[in-house]
């Protein structure tokens, strides 16, 4: 297979964007935590993106055909270490979602968990039979990306685990979904959404009320939303500069390294500063969009289209988020916030992706 | 990536089924995923628009407001000094707290309130005064904090309690003397919600402290300075960061008043419990020598927000210690006013000094029979005599000779039924009653008979301690009235008064009063060996007796005792007016009088040896100490 590992073969725009990405980020990650307990985090986050490359790189040198091959076990893996979470993870701020590993670091399973179900949802998606998705494959298939997210939930972590919730449209919308089937679900989501209100805890309620009504408890729970668009506003169109930002820097905007960064890159850089950043998204995703396009394979496509999806909505949650348009739900920026189970898994889908394009001439 | 064909058909591999590896599959699905991604970035794009560049300003503004605090700087007032640079009123260190109302909790009050012992519903009725102003601004809840709240505040104002609560260091008004003077010097305080709407006071805002009477009302411009800022950036817990803007507090200009403390001691020891007032001027140039009103109060009670006991205690108490009646107790004058009315008769040409009536103990008049205060009666009595005896019968004759209007004409020449124009709020003016007077506030006829009343200082005439020394103090110089006043400006341009007097007149009055001392008159009393006193007693039923006759209160009335004295004889240099409130008797004011005389005339021969001793024996004596020093200026620019 050597033949496929050719540097000159990979994805150099999706590379370049990406770099240019992280770079930003490590870069608003040391501007929001000078001074802090954090200081250290740009560093840190450095690391995480030169071993997501080569995470990256290791993924793309491997058949995705291989990958996929192994889905089942892969997820059976996933659900089990979820579960060692539940039982025995670390609890951070009121919830059980890491696994510490050596030297400090800890891993965040539900992270990596993306990557698996993608992988899942291609295989059984590839696997059918007709162009059109019949209910009982509909059923199994939520079934199966309803388990982890149930665990996940359970952690809890309602974010992360509604990011599982694309990987799973994506993959019934390219399987071919039924007109019946899109007005069963619109009815069952029309019934269930308000029931679902009574399941939520107080914090996640407290969240959609000051989504909807920020002013109504500025320094409660609507606090995040208004100093994040505070911080916002306050760059206008130029920004105020690296390090210059008194939301970033006097800390009124909350964890301006991780969920809020682009809140902090906001008001540093500017309105022209966050076009180049949403420019650069808008290529990434474009570019893994071509790449499902040049895919030898349906498998290749429904890969890289995954992915895509992932991608899409954590920049509309997160992002949307920062301005007060979408509810605090606490999932981080890809390839800018600060964490490394958030970098690697990203890297670990555009290994996945590059993997795909490395083998477009041949299946 | 146009190079790389979308389509390659040809390269399928055999041993698979066409219809799975079909690359062709989807084209408009993921076309349409292309647009969503789009839609999702326009939509992104959108919010930061309406944030970052359709109004960055009011968010600009929040960031400020969230990071920027504004902490007061309080600037010191001026001191008020005597005439010869001694501290009459100061001020002391004393820590105030603020509360900032940013990032205020309501239920936080109820803590702040039980720790620093104020009223909940009174905190809260403050923060409702303060509404207009900024919220970035702290407001002051409480001065003159004890140990005790300090104690608590230091305890209870870290970021996880009571992040609201932040220190203030201010100066705060001292009056070490007390009581002394302080109805000339006034007292400070926070301007009102009602003094707010007032045109004097419209100026401040709420919280600043003012000059609420006195001088410190009077000169308050001049003696309150600017307040400072200073403009620190906080983090989110409230703590400084840094320092962004300093403006530093401009402290009030100190205020050198005319008054001599120690004349103003001697003044204030003299009336010992007395009810009354005190006033000393220079007749040469009207300087306020001392100035006592009794009772007095303690302004010290009014520097922070004064008590309520303290307030209801002031402002029951039926002797009124707030009234200033040096400037404001309007009563009649009794027989102080006959050297004016002396004068009125010599000047009309209507007597002269050989001009006598026989005094048998009283005397009728248009039917009414006028009682002399010596019921045996004086005899045969001239000018002379009528003034050192206070002869009513004489006086009773000259004002009917003379005439109410002509009697009115040289009372408002003296200066009397006017404000004397001194430097202190709500000045007097009193009465001086005339037919036109009479017409016009009763619209009646005046009555020959009640210039008989007014002849010996009653009726409805009535001065103020003040006008009778600046009157009698202007008539003993010649003629020359010099504005009272109590701030001492070296670049002082007001021209006196003078009126047309003659001066063989005048003397021919000040021989009397001179006599009223010194020749076994009324004011023997008054008497200092060395020192030519002159002076006129007069005690004097209150104005408004006679309606009071028959009431409960009116049984307590005693007639008011009044004593006006200058000396030395030949040119006057101090005019002293003593009122004794239901003291009776005017020559029980006379040694109020004589005292501060005597202690001015001390004073002047202290320095003038100082003077003598310093210009003979430089090379030997010590160096004179700090103080002595100082009166020697005071000494070289008042010889």
């Amino acid at each position: 297979m050597a033949r496929y590992r050719s540097l000159g073969d990979l994805d150099w725009p999706l590379l370049v964007v990406t770099v240019a990405i992280c770079a930003m980020g490590v870069l608003q990650i040391y501007s929001a935590t000078l001074g802090t307990v954090w200081a250290d985090a740009w560093w840190k986050q450095t690391l995480y993106v030169f071993a997501g490359l080569l995470l990256m790189w290791l993924a793309a040198s491997i058949d995705y055909h291989t990958l996929m091959g192994q889905a089942f076990i892969y997820y059976l893996l996933a659900l089990a270490a979820l579960v060692v979470v539940l039982l025995f993870g670390k609890e951070v701020f009121g919830g059980r979602r890491w696994i510490p590993l050596a030297a400090g670091f800890h891993l965040q399973v539900s992270e990596f968990v993306k990557t698996v179900l993608i992988l899942l949802v291609a295989r059984y998606v590839t696997d059918l039979k007709g162009d059109r998705l019949e209910t009982r494959d509909l059923a199994k298939l939520t079934g199966l990306v309803a388990l982890p997210m149930l665990l996940v939930m359970k952690q809890p972590d309602l974010g992360t685990a509604l990011t599982y919730l694309p990987i799973l449209a994506m993959g019934v919308f390219l399987a071919g979904l039924r007109w019946q089937h899109v007005v069963v679900i619109a009815l069952v989501a029309l019934l269930v959404l308000p029931a679902s209100w009574y399941l939520l805890k107080d914090y996640q309620k407290a969240r959609l009320v000051t989504f909807l009504d920020p002013g109504r408890d500025p320094r409660g729970s609507g606090y995040q939303v208004i100093q994040s668009q505070i911080a916002v506003g306050a760059g206008g169109m130029w920004g105020k500069g690296v390090t210059q930002g008194s939301q970033t820097q006097l800390r009124f905007l909350p964890v301006p390294h991780t969920d809020f960064i682009f809140s902090a890159f906001a008001e540093e850089h500017g309105f022209l500063g966050v076009v180049v950043m949403l420019g650069l998204y808008f290529l990434l995703l474009m570019q893994v969009v071509q790449n499902a396009q040049m895919a030898p394979d349906r498998a290749g496509m429904l890969i890289s289209m995954g992915v895509c999806a992932l991608l899409l909505f954590h920049l509309l949650v997160n992002i949307g988020m920062v301005v007060g348009r979408m509810p605090v739900t606490g999932i981080p920026l890809p390839l800018m916030s600060y964490g490394g189970s958030s970098i690697l898994s990203v890297f670990l889908m555009l290994g996945l992706v590059n993997s795909v394009r490395l083998r477009r001439f041949v299946s | 990536m146009s190079e790389f064909p979308t389509e390659p058909a040809e390269h399928l591999p055999l041993n698979k089924p066409a219809l799975r590896d079909d690359t062709k599959f989807a084209p408009g699905k993921i076309a349409l995923i292309q647009y969503l991604t789009l839609a999702v970035f326009l939509f992104l794009i959108a919010g930061f628009w309406s944030l970052q560049v359709r109004n960055p300003e009011l968010y600009s503004e929040q960031a400020e407001r969230n990071s920027i605090k504004a902490l007061p700087v309080l600037a010191p007032r001026g001191k008020i000094l005597d005439r010869d640079g001694r501290v009459i009123v100061d001020n002391h260190s004393s820590f105030s707290l603020i509360l900032s109302r940013e990032h205020l909790k309501p239920e936080h009050l109820w803590t702040i309130a039980a720790g620093l012992n104020l009223d909940h519903g009174q905190l809260e009725q403050r923060l409702q005064r303060f509404r207009s102003r900024p919220r970035y601004e702290p407001i002051i809840i409480k001065e003159e904090l004890t140990p005790g709240e300090l104690a608590f505040v230091e305890a209870h104002r870290g970021p996880e309690e009571l992040p609201e609560m932040e220190m203030l260091h201010a100066q705060r008004r001292l009056y070490p003397q007390n009581s002394l003077a302080a109805h000339v010097i006034g007292y400070v305080g926070e301007v009102s919600e009602a003094e707010l709407n007032t045109p004097e006071f419209i100026k401040y805002d709420p919280g600043d402290v003012i000059g609420k009477a006195g001088l410190e009302r009077q000169y308050n411009d001049h003696l309150m300075g600017v307040d400072g800022q200073r403009q620190v950036l906080v983090d989110n817990r409230g703590r400084e960061r840094g320092l962004i803007g300093f403006k530093e507090a401009v402290p009030g200009k100190n205020l050198r008043l005319t008054i001599d403390l120690d004349l103003q001691v001697v003044a204030d020891l003299a009336m010992e419990d007395r009810k009354g007032a005190v006033v000393a001027l220079d007749p040469r140039n009207g300087e306020v020598l001392a100035m006592v009103s009794r009772p007095a109060f303690d302004p010290n009670k009014f520097t922070s927000r004064i008590r309520s006991e303290d307030w209801k205690e002031i402002t029951s108490n039926p002797e009124n210690p707030m009234l200033n009646r040096a400037i404001q107790a309007q009563l009649a004058p009794g027989s102080v006013f006959k050297p004016i009315v002396a004068l009125a008769g010599l000047e009309t040409g209507l007597i002269d000094d050989q001009f006598h009536v026989r005094c048998g103990g009283g005397a009728s008049f248009y039917g009414h029979y006028f009682n002399c205060h010596i019921k045996k009666g004086h005899g045969a009595v001239e000018l002379h005599k009528g003034l050192t005896q206070s002869c009513d019968v004489f006086f009773y004759n000259v004002g009917n000779r003379v005439g109410i209007d002509n009697l009115a004409h040289y009372a408002e020449l003296a200066g009397l039924g006017r404000k004397t124009g001194i430097d202190l709020p709500h000045e007097a003016e009193g009465v001086v009653p005339s037919t036109r007077w009479k017409m016009r506030i009763f619209r009646q006829k005046w009555y020959a008979g009640e210039t008989i009343s007014v002849a010996i200082g009653q009726g409805a005439l009535t001065v103020t301690p003040l006008q009778l020394a600046y009157a009698i103090g202007g008539l003993v110089t010649g003629g020359v009235w010099y504005r009272p006043h109590l701030v001492k400006d070296p670049n002082r341009q007001e021209r006196p008064r003078v009126e047309k007097i003659d001066l063989n007149n005048a003397g021919k009055v000040v021989y009397g009063l001179y006599g009223v001392v010194n020749e076994g008159g009324t004011g023997g009393r008054a008497r200092l060996p060395g020192i030519s006193v002159c002076g006129k007693t007069g005690s004097a039923q209150l104005a408004s007796n006679e309606a009071l006759k028959n009431t409960k209160l009116g049984l307590t009335l005693k007639d008011n005792a009044w004593f006006v004295g200058f000396a030395p004889c030949e040119s006057p240099e101090i005019v002293v007016a003593a009122l004794y409130e239901s003291g009776e008797h005017g020559y029980l004011a006379a040694p109020i009088v004589r005292d501060v005389i005597k202690a001015h005339f001390d004073k002047k021969a202290r320095t003038a040896a100082l003077v003598a001793g310093n210009r003979g024996l430089p090379q030997f004596g010590p160096a004179p100490p700090k103080e002595d020093s100082r009166s020697l200026t005071v000494a070289a620019r008042n010889p």
